[in-house]
């Protein structure tokens, strides 16, 4: 019983201590947006890099779960003569909840995981402290444009989720299923509010960009200097934002009701 | 093992004006102690060599001196500062005044060598880039590689790393070059090779180098300045003095690494259990 309580004691402890830890890097990732230089080239390399080359995944598993919401939608609809909604069911599905969540975890799982590995790199290489040698601060070369990008790029490709979701949608409601497309068009209209659903839906995006940035990022920049290290902090990039853009998606939709 | 690091001096005049002064230095990793109370000295100007078995903490040496590490308990002064109090950004002046040469080399492996070694100067000059291809030959030419500015660090061998990795450390014109391993992995023509380029670079730019090695021959060569680690204390002095030195502990390391001209392998006799299981495995 002792031990179980230290544990718990010491778990907590280290809890914290990583919170503060986290909170005191993104004071230096914020001091660092505003110290010059202002580092363009390397943030439009990584939007590159976890924007553009995620375009295929992210495309691909939102037209996949769009047919899934298709199909799943009009049997469920169908039961109740409501197959003209499937367009609300599919868009408020797609906007409100999954486009967002399902697009955090997919780029978690592609660019998340690469940004820890490729900082964890450096820093098993030694390359991070070689800049330090050069009086160049790693959170401004190597850090910061890579939360920001991947905080700008989080609201775009859950928005192209979303479009192709309910592509996705129309081609298995309208084409598959014979639902009526007018019906299939208004309804997903007349059901989504673009205040309160999409530039909701948004918002939430960049919150979970701002959570896998700063999560990969730290997990990276933090790693033990080994291959086993980056390894490490890899997975545990992929657990710890999976989790966090999950419990903060409830709080979200319990708050605010987005 | 914790070692008390008593200073141990030769009465050396070499060390008369140091550059680098360490006194009573505590630091450590974890549980593990590297030094209790670390005073040592490194002369202005000179090649100094840090020697030292496995894990005596030469490098930790260079990492202090570059504010890469803090030491727990002590103090560091650098160039006439001292830089054991001093925040990172102020670090930024002290390092100004640095070049250091990593055993891995540490060069971005996202650049080519020619952005590795322009990139110093992108980030602290305001030379345009004519200036700067022309500086990045220079040293290039000075480290004795062409054509590679091109390639990316991973398609160079280990010697030419070692090279670029100098260049990019001396770009600057630093006061003071650390080198940590610039000889481990090299064949004898490359070790003599970057021997000759470091005493170079000491003799004719005045450059106060500080290295660690486990090299005894070519410390005995390069050095002016020796600072010995050994697992219950530190001594340091000229090679001559320390290759003189009636210092029971001093003589063996050296006897091991440098007199040692007894080539035959003395094979200790394999267990039973091993020696019972017969041929390799999967052989019947």
């Amino acid at each position: 019983m002792t031990t179980f309580v230290h544990d718990l004691g010491w778990g907590a402890m280290r809890f914290i201590d990583e919170l503060g830890k986290l909170a005191i890097f993104s004071a230096r990732i914020l001091r660092a947006l505003i110290t010059p230089p202002i580092r363009v080239r390397l943030f439009v390399d990584e939007l590159f890099k976890l924007g553009v080359l995620s375009l295929v995944i992210i495309c691909v598993c939102g037209l996949a779960v769009g047919m899934v919401l298709g199909l799943q939608g009009y049997n469920t609809l169908a039961r109740f003569g409501a197959t003209e909604s499937l367009g609300a069911v599919v868009g408020l599905s797609l906007v409100r909840e999954l486009g967002p969540v399902l697009t955090a975890l997919l780029a978690t799982g592609r660019a998340g995981s690469a940004t820890t590995a490729e900082i964890g790199t450096m820093v098993a290489t030694e390359q991070l402290d070689g800049l330090r040698m050069m009086s160049v601060d790693p959170v401004h070369l190597v850090v910061t444009p890579k939360a920001l990008a991947m905080i700008a790029v989080m609201p775009i490709l859950s928005a192209l989720f979303i479009v192709f979701g309910l592509f996705g949608g129309y081609l298995v409601g309208v084409q598959l299923m014979g639902v009526d497309p007018g019906s299939y068009v208004s309804s997903l209209e007349s059901a989504v509010e673009f205040t309160d659903d999409v530039l909701g839906s948004l918002l939430k995006a960049l919150v979970f960009g701002v959570l896998v940035g700063l999560i990969a990022t730290y997990r990276g920049y933090t790693s033990a200097p080994t291959s086993a290290g980056v390894s490490a902090a890899t997975t545990s990039t992929v657990v710890v934002a999976s989790v966090s853009v999950l419990i903060s998606d409830y709080f979200f939709t319990a708050l605010w009701g987005v | 093992m914790p070692s008390s690091h008593q200073h141990a001096a030769m009465n050396s005049t070499v060390a008369g004006d140091p550059h680098i002064a360490f006194s009573g230095v505590r630091m450590g990793f974890g549980d593990r102690e590297v030094f209790r109370s670390l005073s040592c000295r490194f002369p202005r100007e000179k090649v100094s060599v840090i020697l030292g078995g496995s894990g005596s903490g030469k490098s930790t040496i260079l990492r202090l001196i570059g504010g890469l590490v803090r030491p727990q308990a002590g103090s560091i002064h650098v160039a006439g500062e001292d830089i054991t109090r001093l925040s990172e950004r102020q670090m930024y002046r002290v390092r100004a005044k640095l070049g250091m040469m990593f055993q891995g080399g540490a060069l971005l492996d996202s650049l080519t060598v020619f952005d590795n070694l322009a990139f110093p100067l992108r980030e602290h000059s305001s030379l345009d880039e004519a200036a700067i291809v022309t500086e990045v030959h220079a040293r290039l030419d000075a480290v004795g590689l062409t054509d590679v500015d091109q390639l990316l660090p991973g398609q160079l061998s280990g010697g030419m790393m070692k090279r670029v990795a100098l260049a990019r450390a001396i770009m600057m014109k630093p006061v003071i070059l650390l080198c940590d391993e610039p000889f481990s992995g090299l064949d004898p023509i490359s070790t003599k090779r970057i021997e000759a380029l470091l005493v170079g670079i000491n003799r004719q730019l005045g450059m106060t180098i500080l290295l660690v090695s486990h090299d005894i021959g070519s410390t005995m060569r390069m050095a002016d300045w020796v600072l010995l680690l050994l697992p219950d204390g530190a001594v340091e002095g000229s090679p001559a003095e320390l290759q003189q030195s009636r210092d029971p502990r001093v003589a063996a390391f050296l006897r091991e690494d440098v007199e040692d001209t007894d080539f035959s392998v003395e094979v200790p006799p394999l267990p039973a259990q091993v020696l019972s299981a017969a041929g390799p495995r999967g052989v019947s």
